[in-house]
């Protein structure tokens, strides 16, 4: 019962605010760097709101059971993920072993079902964005396991998060290491491209796909996905923090800190996507299997060395 | 007002819908999307499928070949929707009236909200006449 309850008060009310926030200082800055006003902070509620209050109109043709459950799986992975991520930073000593792979293969859900609904709903430009993400997912997939790899090295082979945390709070967070370093820097190449933002919204490219997958969804189904994207803005960088830079402490002035940590992290994502143009999907395919592997396998090997 | 309504006009994802303009109208909407009118203030964005739109904005004097699409893209829009007439061919045809390409005006095809005269109207004029739509909708509800 207890386990409901912090479910939906931390997985799913906190995390989504959180998430809506970050999404709107994310769109308040990057009106300021356009020399902008932008749109108030709470634009993404409110847009939230109107959507799920817009007809819900489904593709003659499309596979009814595929295109309405895309968005609830990827919605129900990221909820699952958020409250793990929670109960390992809150209380570290009690939760379940080996969560991390958990952690790993639930944050690769949102972009399949992304895919799903994108073959689900029979347009061929939401074909194409599918076909494109799937592309990503096997590009970032590898680079992000490996950079995921070093505090794994660097705390002795453990593999639960909540002994990752404790082993920064003794030792040091993991990204002040060279090799935690570069891990952190990678990782946060290959959160860029799970977001689906700039320079990687290859998939989504509302200039020439139009949206990709979510070019047929409207209504409930499409408000589901933009919550799903906003909250993973904040469960990405929040996954960050926990396994390179010592989790995020909520109590006295660590919360301070811990939020520093945050808002540093989505800035740079910010900024990443203001600043640069997008790229192709063979251009994003080479990137991540060259350079950022190639970075990747330093930091793996510099851990190893104990560096 | 519903919390759905004011939801919706707090904001509203626009289309940008061209029927057979002669694009000087489609770059004045363009302009209001630029940073020196930036419409983002209003919640405004622009939306690329006609499924995540709220508002239509029309353009153009409505040619024979566009007008059953215009019908069928309307037929598309999740509902509410409200629609925005821009420019003076999108009104009354304007300068085409007479041209054998272009039987009706886009109003005795879909029900227009708000119209926006000139030829092509200014980025001003777009944004006080969406405001005029908003202040509109809400004295009605
Ligand atoms: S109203 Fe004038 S500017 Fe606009 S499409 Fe017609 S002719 Fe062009």
């Amino acid at each position: 019962m207890s386990a409901l309850i912090f479910l939906i008060i931390f997985g799913f009310a906190l995390t989504s605010i959180l998430g809506l926030v970050a999404s709107g200082i994310d769109r308040k800055v990057t009106a300021r760097v356009q020399y902008r006003v932008g749109p108030p902070l709470w634009q993404p509620f409110i847009d939230i709101i109107k959507l799920l209050g817009k007809e819900n109109l489904i593709p003659s043709g499309a596979s009814k059971l595929a295109f309405l459950g895309a968005p609830l799986v990827g919605f129900a992975s990221v909820v699952l993920v958020a409250t793990l991520l929670w109960k390992n930073n809150l209380t570290p000593a009690q939760t379940l072993g080996g969560d991390l792979i958990v952690v790993l293969y639930l944050l690769v859900i949102p972009a399949i079902s992304l895919m799903m609904g994108g073959f689900a709903s029979k347009n061929p430009l939401a074909s194409v964005g599918a076909s494109r993400e799937m592309k990503l997912i096997l590009s970032y997939e590898i680079p992000f396991s490996l950079a995921v790899l070093v505090p794994v090295i660097k705390a002795g082979f453990l593999i639960r998060l909540g002994e990752l945390i404790n082993f920064q709070a003794q030792n040091g967070a993991v990204a002040g290491n060279l090799s935690g370093f570069i891990a952190l820097g990678v990782a946060l190449l290959c959160v860029q491209a799970k977001l689906g933002l700039v320079p990687f919204d290859i998939s989504e490219a509302e200039t020439e796909i139009v949206g990709g997958p979510l070019i047929e969804y409207s209504g409930a189904p499409l408000a589901l996905f933009r919550l799903m994207k906003n909250m993973l803005l904040f469960v990405l960088p929040f996954f960050l923090i926990i396994v390179f830079m010592g989790g995020f402490k909520v109590a006295g002035w660590g919360l301070l800190w811990s939020v520093l940590k945050y808002v540093g992290l989505l800035v740079v994502i910010t900024v990443i996507r203001n600043t640069n143009p997008r790229v192709r999907i063979d251009q994003a395919v080479r990137f991540f299997w060259g350079p950022v592997t190639a970075f990747a396998l330093i930091a793996v090997v510099l851990a190893f060395l104990g560096k | 007002m519903g919390v759905k309504l004011k939801a919706l006009l707090k904001s509203p994802w626009v289309f940008h819908m061209a029927t057979g303009s002669c694009n000087n109208c489609d770059i004045e909407i363009l302009d209001c999307l630029t940073p020196r009118f930036d419409v983002e203030r209003l919640g405004i964005l622009l939306a690329g499928s006609i499924k995540h739109a709220d508002i239509l904005l029309v353009t153009g004097s409505g040619n024979r070949q566009s007008m059953e699409r215009v019908k069928r893209l309307y037929e598309q829009v999740p509902k509410p929707c409200l629609v925005v007439a821009i420019g003076e061919c999108a009104l009354s045809r304007g300068i085409f009236i007479d041209s054998y390409n272009c039987p009706l005006p886009i109003d005795k095809v879909i029900p227009v909200d708000v119209y926006i005269p000139g030829c092509p109207p200014r980025p001003e004029a777009i944004i006080a006449g969406i405001a005029k739509l908003i202040e509109k909708v809400k004295s009605k509800a």
